[in-house]
């Protein structure tokens, strides 16, 4: 497949999820902020990193990018689309996830190899993992505690819509663990933990992250 | 000059953790203000207007602040209108 992997100015984590992206067998197409053109991307990656230095709300000027028009309308229609801390900020903001990234309750940066629970494999991104498998890839931010009122997140799990949750202790205050969330539709999944900084053993905590990028195939054949 | 500006307050929702308010809050005794009991920190737009600023285009403020200055799932916003500098507003106190 091809897979696009979106840089915005202050992007940082682009070239490991392209990487991850070759490693998981697919092409990576590098995608510029400021074009109206997914070149036939198959699937989307929005990374990690400090997007218009954070600045007003994290995310909240890359939502108005012009690329970002292209990924909101086609993955209202189904384009797989991965957002991996920046990334998942950008889709809060963009409001094709619901809620929002705040920051860090102890209001320290946190940066470790996490555990989590892979709550469900139906969407485009955990469709390799077992349901319930348990991962350790990084976590490395400052405002990654999510946050939704009371009747969304009742909504998110009872739909079953929690993607990953953490495990060992909660490392931001995110309401009930969470650490990733998925649209109605299973194609957009949206998590702070970067799974593109666990797929090899030389340069990661293993190769537990891996999965998110080999889901692509079993998921859309799925979808 | 008198230029007209509206201004657009954006504060954390009440019932969400404001870790940069505690910060503060954390501070305040350490410089011997002791009688604070809560702080929450905000946000100030202001927005210089070209020509009068008519219901129009304080409605569109309002399009502005729930669009991009506010997130209206973490915060909430007010629109005032202020024909005022800031400087002149800070010279006065």
């Amino acid at each position: 497949m091809k897979v696009g992997v979106v840089t915005f100015p202050g992007s940082l984590d682009d070239v490991d999820a392209a990487r991850a992206v070759r490693l998981a067998g697919h092409e990576a197409i590098s995608l510029w902020h400021g074009d109206h053109d997914l070149q036939g991307a198959d699937a989307v990656v929005l990374p990690g990193g400090f997007s218009y230095g954070d600045y007003l709300r994290c995310g909240a000027i890359s939502r108005f990018a012009p690329v970002m028009t292209e990924v909101i309308a086609e993955a209202k229609r189904g384009l797989p689309v991965l957002g991996i801390c920046n990334g998942f900020q950008i889709l809060c903001e963009s409001h094709l996830l619901p809620g929002a990234l705040v920051r860090n309750d102890h209001r320290r940066f946190v940066c470790r190899d996490q555990r989590l629970r892979v709550e469900t494999n139906r969407t485009a991104w955990t469709a390799a993992y077992d349901q319930g498998a348990e991962i350790t890839v990084v976590l490395k931010n400052g405002e990654g505690a999510f946050v939704a009122d009371a009747e969304t997140l009742e909504r998110l799990e009872g739909e079953g819509r929690v993607v990953v949750r953490y495990l060992d202790g909660n490392p931001n205050g995110s309401l009930n663990d969470i650490a990733g969330i998925t649209n109605e539709a299973g194609n957009v999944v949206g998590l702070m933990p970067h799974p593109e900084h666990a797929v090899e053993d030389l340069t990661g905590p293993g190769t537990d992250g891996l999965g998110f990028f080999a889901s692509l195939v079993s998921a859309t054949a799925a979808l | 000059m008198r230029v007209p500006r509206i201004v657009v307050d954006v504060m954390p929702k009440p019932e969400l953790l404001d870790p940069q308010g505690k910060a503060v809050l954390g501070a305040l005794p350490r410089l011997g203000f002791d009688t604070v009991r809560d702080v929450r920190q905000g946000k100030r737009f202001e927005l210089e207007i070209e020509g009068e600023t008519t219901e129009a285009i304080l409605e569109q403020a309002h399009e502005m602040a729930a669009t991009l200055l506010s997130n209206p799932v973490i915060e909430d916003f007010h629109v005032s209108m202020a024909s005022v500098a800031p400087s002149e507003a800070a010279a006065d106190s």
